[in-house]
């Protein structure tokens, strides 16, 4: 969908958009001044869920705006993609950019916005500054801007680059970063609809999300969730990375079973056996290759099989990997990223990554996985944002499900799976196709 | 202290937000001012601050908060290498330690002529390019591997 018809560096123009069918949803809502109300029930059929990672339905989200506000409103949109095992957002804003622009300018026309920002990874320069000429060309043929196609209705657009700081993805550190602050999320409520950037209503979206909106707008919502399943509507691009072939972006309708998108990745590299997948970013839970090869991907199965569909990244790992290890790298990452706001979370995560470093480098304690347990516990539901909890889920779920590893490391202080099998496994790797 | 071309690049910065809210600014005219001096010693920081009407103090708070600002001279060409977890399984790590090997250095160390200077990154949100790393911030490449590594290290020399 969002993807389709797209060529690489070759179509993310704007001729090339409108040559797809682009902008005529805006311009058909503007020439037949379709309803606000219509906008958001036409969402709510749709059943979009927010494809940041909390899955939140987006037309009840854009309900939540206060309608006759009389001051200023504002959208953001994140595309601040730092989760490990996701790069959605980035292929979107490189390849389709014109499917946020027209996505975000329904938005603010249906919630009544005069303004926005496209917060876009620090990392990824070259791509925000695509964005900024495709908001150039959009601006130039008046989809954007003052009195928009002849209508009455204005919006301005802006892109704000980010500077290497995962929390900005969080909701609320994002406003506080473009207002100019340090990332640090805010207490939650008020919530941005009424208290958001600079203190007036707004609406926060990820990239896809707000891209999904004209297709939505297009085919109706009663078709966009007949792509996918009840209560899941529509299609979804996975990130797969890790172990397979052909890591890579795929957009495949919600419901498809897991075997068939790892198909589509080119399947487990080597012929290897697969032994676990983290489904929905290094954040949600982990989940056994076993378990994993008879889930569908949608938020509904993944979340009966003890996990999240998440941003939608998959990464997949073989039995070289060493999973003791693999935690090991996510620990450390949530602890440099915590922003230090709230105690659980700036301690609770230096010492969940000390106590797995240790473990991993054969100085681990017998009681040490009852340590753990207790740390996450003591951060699950005591931080302001979810980054407490982000970091403890993985945690508790590798203990979990493969709590034996952990106890060989202890023991016998040394990995199960043999140093030079994990070197192998995770050689320097390119897809023949790249 | 900065040239008439970074001013108007900070300039149009601040036309993008509402006009009493200049601060919101402050990220990008560090970058800017960070790409003109290689990096942010405290007077650049100030002078920041002060074209932008806020507190110096603050805009100190914004430049450590943020990790792709450099508190501290770095090498001609800054080299960040993603080694977290989805990149890993690809071989992010061997192609930090190709790096480390070739270069004679280890992460957030400099080369002694200069050149360059290795980092160690977070997740790109470019995991499906694995290895991934950066030059200078903001050029990335993508599918690292050693002959490709050879070849950008050889034109980097050059320059
Ligand atoms: C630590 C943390 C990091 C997050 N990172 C991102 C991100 O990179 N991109 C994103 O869209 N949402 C991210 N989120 C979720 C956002 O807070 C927010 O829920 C989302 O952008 C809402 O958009 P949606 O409803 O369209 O999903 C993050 C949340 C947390 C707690
Ligand atoms: S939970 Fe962590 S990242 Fe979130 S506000 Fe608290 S300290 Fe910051
Ligand atoms: S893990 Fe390296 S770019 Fe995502």
């Amino acid at each position: 969908m969002i993807l389709a018809g797209c060529d690489g560096d070759r179509t993310w123009r704007l001729q090339d958009y409108v040559a797809r069918g682009g902008y005529s949803a805006l311009r058909k809502i503007l020439a037949e001044k379709i309803p606000q109300d219509a906008i958001i029930a036409e969402l709510k059929t749709s059943v979009l869920r927010g494809r940041g990672g909390a899955g939140f339905p987006t037309g009840l989200k854009w309900s939540f705006m206060p309608r006759s506000f009389p001051g200023d409103k504002y959208l953001a949109c994140n595309s601040d993609e730092g989760e490990p095992g996701t790069f959605k957002d980035r292929d979107i804003l490189r390849y389709n950019p014109h499917s946020v622009i027209e996505g975000m300018a329904i938005a603010a026309y249906a919630m009544g916005a005069a303004r926005g920002y496209n917060y876009i990874h620090g990392e990824i320069f070259e791509t925000y500054s695509r964005f900024e000429e495709a908001l150039a060309e959009a601006r130039e043929a008046g989809f954007i801007g003052r009195n928009i196609l002849g209508s009455d209705f204005s919006f301005e657009l802006f892109a704000h680059h980010g500077y290497g700081a995962y929390i900005c993805g969080e909701e609320t550190a994002l406003l506080e970063s473009i207002e100019g602050k340090k990332g640090q999320p805010r207490f939650k409520p008020p919530f941005p609809a009424s208290y958001g950037l600079y203190g007036k209503p707004t609406t926060i979206n990820n990239t896809e999300t707000f891209a999904s909106v004209p297709f939505i707008m297009n085919m109706g919502g009663e078709a966009f969730l007949n792509l996918g399943k009840p209560n899941n509507g529509g299609m979804k691009l996975f990130s797969v990375s890790g172990h397979v072939n052909r890591p890579g972006n795929y957009e495949i309708p919600l419901g498809t079973p897991f075997a068939e998108l790892l198909e589509m990745a080119g399947g487990m590299r080597g012929g290897r056996k697969i032994k676990a997948v983290i489904p929905g970013g290094s954040s949600a839970p982990v989940v056994p290759g076993s378990v994993m090869m008879d889930c569908t991907m949608d938020y509904d199965s993944i979340s009966k099989a003890g996990s999240m569909l998440g941003s939608g990244a998959v990464i997949v790992m073989d039995e070289t990997t060493c999973m003791v290890k693999a935690l090991e790298r996510l620990s450390y990452f949530y602890f440099e990223e915590s922003c230090g706001q709230c105690t659980p979370c700036r301690e609770g995560t230096g010492w969940l990554y000390r106590v797995v470093h240790r473990i991993e480098h054969g100085l681990g304690r017998p009681d040490d996985l009852d340590l753990l347990n207790s740390v996450t516990t003591n951060i699950m539901g005591r931080t302001i944002c979810a980054l407490g909890d982000a970091a403890s889920m993985p945690v508790q779920s590798f203990v979990k499900h493969f709590g034996s590893e952990f106890e060989y490391h202890i023991e016998n202080k040394k990995c199960l799976v043999p140093p030079e099998v994990q070197r192998a496994g995770s050689q320097i790797y390119v897809s023949p196709s790249c | 202290m900065l040239s008439q071309e970074s001013l108007q690049q900070i300039d149009r910065e601040i036309a993008k937000y509402p006009p009493d809210q200049t601060q919101s600014a402050v990220m990008a005219a560090l970058r800017i001012a960070q790409v003109e001096k290689g990096w942010l010693p405290k007077e650049l920081i100030e002078f920041v601050a002060r074209y932008l009407g806020m507190p110096p103090i603050a805009a100190f708070e914004v430049a450590s908060f943020y990790n792709m600002y450099d508190l501290a001279p770095v090498g001609r060409h800054k080299i960040t290498v993603c080694t977290n977890l989805p990149c890993a399984l690809s071989g992010g790590v061997h192609a930090a330690d190709y790096i480390k090997e070739k270069l004679g250095i280890d992460f957030n160390e400099t080369t002694p002529d200069g050149k360059f200077t290795l980092k160690e990154g977070e997740c790109m949100g470019a995991c499906g390019d694995a290895p991934v790393l950066l030059v200078n911030n903001h050029h990335m490449c993508s599918w690292m591997t050693t002959e490709k590594i050879d070849q950008m290290l050889a034109e980097l020399d050059k320059k």
